[in-house]
């Protein structure tokens, strides 16, 4: 037995699926500690923030400051401003309008500039131009005006009891504040999803709960399969016959098909994460059955076997210690695969809105099913279904690995 | 060959054979009529044996001769009651068998035991051969006994079998060479001492070496414990050596039957000539290591 754990972990397909994965627990385990509080709360009001760091602007204005004079601040200002597009856009303009732009270089922000304001006019009408490019033009022109108007920006107030305008502080273009100085900063490295909520902070809740739905499935389908395979298997007679009949109903009918009838036919809000892991569970144990029965059967006549009866041992002992632990490798393994497929089960069903409720908790497959909704993936918010791919990619891969490691130890014909 | 040296030490079976005599005033200990095994239905039928009758008394070492697939281990595991009988009746002391029950089946296997042809698969490999001794003495009432004696009665089965206890406990069978693994059936059938054993070819997968002192151990179970041994092979050369009796089998059928000397020395059915006739050195005095 610890020669065979050993053994398994020196197969190197094992230990690096092993590690990811327990990476992936960990994760799943520390995390909450580092950022704690519900995963499905809605902290943003708009949909789709993208990842980065959030600082409070209010929080700013009061905050400390200090004074730098940085040469290229201007110019850092202005770029973010402007967009590689809204300059090429410029550059069209000023094209349109006559001008002669031979020279100009887009790159060199000051001589486009310089240009743009020697010979922008919202008055100008270019023949051809349709209202709502007019409007964008006026739109940038008046955010590069102001962006270059004055070296402060004064923040007022209005006192409610007499209406009169109160200046607050005035905030110079070399005014710094220190990140740590002010009250409120959020850290969303996968920004936030459709209904504003902390995408990783959801990830890494979802992928607990996936892998709890994967674990529950893998029981109930091991335990069933095994239990289903050990009685045809070893009993045979008209016990096999009952049970391989249902079986071989189950083979005919795609499981994905049941399970889909199945969660159409438990209304939305009973269908919890748990009971999701249970129909799961429930619909694919046929292959475990199948599979452990021929290898029963296989065992049954074996001399051992028939040792072991001649001993007097009763039914129970032989199946627990004649049978079990013969199979117990390639139950193992069977049980890795069904955690497996029960993760991705969940997330197909749940990307055809059969999955989980959607209040209670997320799901890597809730998660998917959100982001498709909110046409996540035509907005180019990539941060929240591409995490969530990945994760799931990931745990099935690591999960596979582990799989092939131990068939490796357990199959010495596919060693190398 | 060469063995001859090495095994001296072997070598009391060199004789010529013993047997005993009055066969025909021992009781019956297990006999059959008519017994029968179909495995399969249909197109995929086998008759694995074939209205089969037989008389076994006690005390008496019956060989069964037959080749490969003639149905010598089916037949075997009928007896034990290991499968089902498809047709026939086996009697068990002179009464018809019962073993409806798995209460009535533990009583049966009290009475008769077995040694498997390979040694190598009949042990389970996660179970420590003290387990595997244990077990025959919980089995013949002795679960209340003191651990001091339960030791005592394992170390005197391990030194009938010439194995030493001591050296074995907290190992594990696949630990054991083959022939170590046979002396260690044979230890579980000493602890038992069943009234019938059925040894079927115990040393078709070991050593000439190794044969030489299983033999010898069984035909002593025979002597000191008085046992009925159902010894299954294909050598009838082995089998002329150490049975009492001896039934030739062919393809699920006993063709022939009768004392040692009344079958090999006086074969009458075609099939039993032809086997006679493969051993080169039937008449000269019979030595073991050359089997
Ligand atoms: N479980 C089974 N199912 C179907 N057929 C079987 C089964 N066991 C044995 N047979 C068939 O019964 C016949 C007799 O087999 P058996 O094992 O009794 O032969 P044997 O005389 O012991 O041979 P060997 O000397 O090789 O051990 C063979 O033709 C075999 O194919
Ligand atoms: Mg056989």
């Amino acid at each position: 037995m610890k020669n065979t754990i050993r053994q398994v972990f020196h197969s190197p397909k094992f230990v690096v699926g092993f590690c990811i994965f327990m990476a992936i627990l960990l994760t799943m385990l520390v995390y909450p500690f580092i950022n704690p509080g519900d995963p499905l709360k809605m902290i943003g009001l708009g949909t789709f923030a993208e990842p980065g760091t959030y600082v409070s602007m209010y929080d700013s204005v009061g905050a400390p400051f200090s004074t730098f004079k940085i040469p290229d601040a201007d110019v850092k200002r202005l770029d973010k401003l402007l967009t590689q597009e809204d300059r090429a856009k410029m550059r069209e303009w000023l094209e349109l309008a006559q001008v002669d732009v031979s020279e100009l270089d887009v790159g060199d922000m000051d001589s486009l500039l310089a240009m743009w304001k020697q010979h922008y006019d919202p008055e100008i009408r270019i023949p051809g131009m349709i209202k709502a490019v007019r409007n964008y033009y006026i739109r940038l022109n008046n955010s590069i005006l102001s962006a270059s108007v004055s070296d402060t920006l004064k923040v007022t107030d209005t006192d409610e009891a007499t209406g009169e305008t109160i200046e607050k502080t005035k905030i110079s273009k070399t005014d710094y504040v220190n990140v740590d100085d002010v009250a409120n900063v959020i850290s969303l490295p996968l920004g936030t999803d459709n209904f504003g909520r902390d995408t990783l902070k959801q990830l890494v809740a979802a992928c607990g709960v996936s892998i709890s739905i994967g674990l529950i499935a893998g029981a109930v389908a091991t335990a069933l399969g095994l239990l289903l395979g050990l009685l045809a298997g070893y009993l045979g007679g008209w016990v096999d016959d009952f049970i391989m009949f249902f079986t071989n109903i189950f083979t005919v009918i795609p499981s994905f098909v049941l399970l889909i009838l199945i969660n159409y036919s438990i209304n939305q809000d009973q269908r919890g994460a748990g009971t999701v892991a249970l129909v799961i569970g429930l619909t694919s144990w046929v292959w475990t059955t199948r599979s452990v029965r021929s290898q029963v059967i296989s065992l049954r006549n074996r001399d051992h076997v028939n040792l072991s009866r001649l001993s007097g041992h009763s039914l129970p002992r032989i199946i627990l210690t004649d049978i079990l632990p013969y199979i117990a490798s390639y139950v193992m393994m069977a049980f890795i695969l069904q955690v497996s497929s029960g993760i991705l089960a969940e997330a197909q069903l749940s990307l055809l809105g059969l999955g989980p409720k959607t209040t209670e908790v997320p799901t890597l497959g809730l998660m998917m099913n959100w982001a498709m909704l909110y046409s996540a993936h035509l907005n180019g918010s990539w941060w929240a279904y591409f995490p969530v791919i990945l994760v799931i990619a990931l745990i099935s891969f690591s999960l596979n690995l582990m799989n092939t490691g131990l068939d490796q130890v357990f199959n010495p014909t596919l060693r190398e | 060959m060469t063995m001859h040296d090495a095994c001296a030490v072997d070598q009391h079976l060199t004789l010529a054979p013993k047997r005993i005599g009055d066969l025909e005033n021992r009781p019956l200990c297990l006999s059959g009529k008519g017994v029968t095994k179909v495995f399969g239905t249909g197109a995929k039928q086998t008759v694995a044996v074939d209205h089969v009758d037989f008389a076994f008394h006690e005390g008496e070492l019956v060989s069964i001769v037959g080749e490969s697939g003639s149905g010598k281990t089916t037949l075997a595991k009928m007896l034990l009651g290991l499968i089902s009988v498809t047709q026939g009746e086996i009697c068990f002391q002179g009464k018809p068998r019962d073993i409806s029950t798995s209460r009535k089946k533990r009583e049966y296997w009290k009475g008769i035991q077995a040694i498997f042809q390979d040694p190598f698969s009949a042990f389970n490999v996660f179970n420590k051969i003290d387990t595997v001794l244990l077990d025959c003495i919980h089995m013949t009432g002795g679960r209340g006994l003191p651990h001091a004696k339960k030791v005592e009665m394992m170390e005197e089965a391990c030194c009938f079998v010439n194995l030493k206890y001591a050296e074995l406990t907290n190992k594990y069978p696949f630990e054991l060479s083959g022939g170590q693994m046979q002396r260690l059936m044979i230890a579980r059938v000493f602890l038992l001492k069943p009234r019938i054993l059925v040894a079927d070819e115990p040393t078709s997968m070991i050593d000439a070496c190794s044969r030489a002192t299983i033999l010898d151990m069984l035909l002593q179970l025979r002597d000191e414990i008085g046992m009925t041994i159902l010894f299954i092979t294909h050598d009838i050369g082995l089998a002329y050596y150490i049975s009492d009796s001896v039934y030739i089998m062919e393809h699920g059928k006993i063709v022939e039957q009768g004392t040692a000397d009344e079958v090999i020395l006086t074969p009458k059915a075609p099939y039993t000539k032809r086997l006679i006739s493969d051993v080169p050195k039937i008449y000269e005095p019979w030595d073991l290591t050359t089997v």
